[in-house]
């Protein structure tokens, strides 16, 4: 039976880990990246800038449980804001040309947020929420996922309880996270949440699931009722096919 | 428009063992109740809609008391047992819900409708020193929107006063944290909800709009009443 570990993170607070384990196992790149797409002197003067991906699926399509209205104003606007605000912040920067997840890390800084974290964290976010849900989704794993989230949580449903709780308790704005976490000692799930546009990349979990719990993703359809939204979301929307894929691209990264 | 009172205390029998060694008293418990709103809703419209009116007040601030009371209730008992895990342990749901009710509480009184004097300029001593420390109503405002706008996630903006130092603030505060948070001379004249549920329906994403439009219901009297009662 695993610990029902929830871990909360907070910036101010920095790395919200275990004591006692190994530091992070990614390194962040030391060298200089490549800017691959700059082009000086050429007429189309192409720099390295983060584009707003669309949903994997029309903005309709998740329809009754999250309206048209809420993804064109959570994508189109919400996160275009994000992604256009960030790519202002580094253009000309040495964080040009660095991946969106390793802005994340770098703009982390610890707990001591530099000016970009929040756009670029908030960018990784919801690219990764968007891909958490699916037209058709809820259910139940399967297979190995299904395994490892019964060893680690007891059942299914004590999971989902455990995550729901999360959602719901998380103060204000921010996330729940269904996280992979790969140590020397032990590899497991656990559910995390965390404020604002925080993720557990920072800490060093490989991120499987998340739920957005700033009321700007439920309000127009669910107003004041997240627990509502939350339900809805765990019953009609998640994709399990992200989240085991994610998982095995976890595990394989974890045994590097 | 009389308020229900704040606080309508539920009084249970306080016993003091008067020839025991051993001091037992069952203490009051003090519940907590939702005031009634000044005005009507949709009083405010068009800076705020009757709708969101309605659901901040009725749902979201009700929501705050109801669980403000059940962490209080949970923390007498705990005090009671002598379990000091459990009383630590509550600190976060109090304060997150305990805030909540003083915050709003304070939010509907700092509006009016305009037939009221809603955004009428302060008179009176408020306004001759937001002028001597901002230069002007209209700076003060902005300054105030700059700070409003900018907050990352849930908070709110608050002006307030300082009064040891004896002057105005500008402050944020995060989540539901009271301005007393930021420092214990610290008294709101004015707070402006800067969470997404103060707006969402009717601005979406755009806060600042929100903040521009919402000046025009602010009830300065309120505030000027505070000042003068604070800075005496």
């Amino acid at each position: 039976m695993a610990t029902s570990l929830n871990l909360t993170l907070f910036p101010s607070q920095g790395v919200l880990v275990n004591p006692g384990l190994p530091g992070p196992a990614r390194t962040l790149p030391r060298t200089k990246p490549q800017r691959r797409f700059l082009r000086k002197g050429a007429s189309n003067l192409i720099t390295a800038k983060f584009e707003l991906k669309p949903p994997p699926y029309p903005l309709n399509a998740l329809e009754p449980h999250m309206s048209q209205a809420t993804l064109e104003f959570h994508w189109g606007k919400h996160h275009k804001t994000y992604v256009e605000n960030l790519n202002k912040q580094i253009v000309g920067t040495e964080l040009e040309g660095l991946s969106l997840e390793d802005i994340v890390v770098v703009s982390y800084n610890k707990g001591d947020l530099l000016p970009y974290f929040n756009n670029a964290a908030q960018a990784w976010n919801h690219d990764f929420f968007w891909e958490s849900m699916k037209p058709g989704g809820g259910g139940k794993p399967s297979g190995e996922l299904l395994d490892l989230i019964e060893k680690d949580f007891g059942s299914f449903d004590q999971f989902v309880e455990e995550f729901k709780s999360a959602a719901a308790t998380q103060f204000g704005s921010g996330w729940a996270w269904l996280a992979y976490r790969a140590s020397e000692k032990d590899k497991k799930l656990e559910v995390v949440k965390s404020l604002n546009a925080v993720n557990p990349l920072v800490s060093d979990y490989f991120p499987l699931l998340t739920i957005d719990v700033w009321e700007h993703a439920y309000y127009l359809d669910f107003q004041n009722r997240r627990p509502d939204y939350i339900s809805t979301f765990m019953e009609k929307l998640v994709s399990w096919e992200a989240v085991s894929a994610r998982l095995e691209k976890a595990k394989v990264q974890a045994a590097k | 428009m009389a308020f229900r009172s704040l606080a309508l205390a539920t009084r249970k029998t306080l016993t003091l063992g008067l020839n025991s060694t051993r001091l037992t008293q069952s203490r009051a418990l003090q519940t907590f109740s939702l005031p009634d709103l000044p005005y009507d809703y949709g009083a405010l419209e068009p800076a705020i809609s009757g709708e969101i009116m309605q659901l901040h007040h009725q749902k979201h601030h009700q929501t705050y008391i109801t669980n403000y009371n059940k962490a209080l209730e949970q923390l007498h008992e705990a005090i009671q047992k002598g379990d000091s895990s459990t009383v630590a342990k509550l600190q976060s749901a109090i304060k997150f819900n305990g805030g909540g009710h003083i915050n709003h509480s304070i939010f509907w009184q700092n509006l009016a409708p305009i037939r009221e004097g809603g955004g009428e300029p302060p008179k009176g001593s408020l306004g001759w020193v937001i002028d001597t420390n901002f230069g002007s109503l209209e700076s003060l405002i902005q300054k105030i929107n700059a700070e409003g706008a900018a907050l990352q996630g849930s908070g709110w903006v608050w002006l307030g006063l300082d009064k040891e130092l004896k002057k105005l603030v500008i402050e944020t505060t995060a989540n539901q944290d009271p301005l007393v948070t930021k420092g214990p001379h610290l008294v709101p004249l004015l707070g402006i909800d800067v969470w997404e549920h103060a707006y969402y329906l009717q601005y979406k994403n755009v806060r600042p709009d929100y903040l521009k439009n919402i000046w025009k219901v602010i009830n300065w009297k309120y505030a000027s009443g505070v000042y003068e009662k604070e800075s005496a």
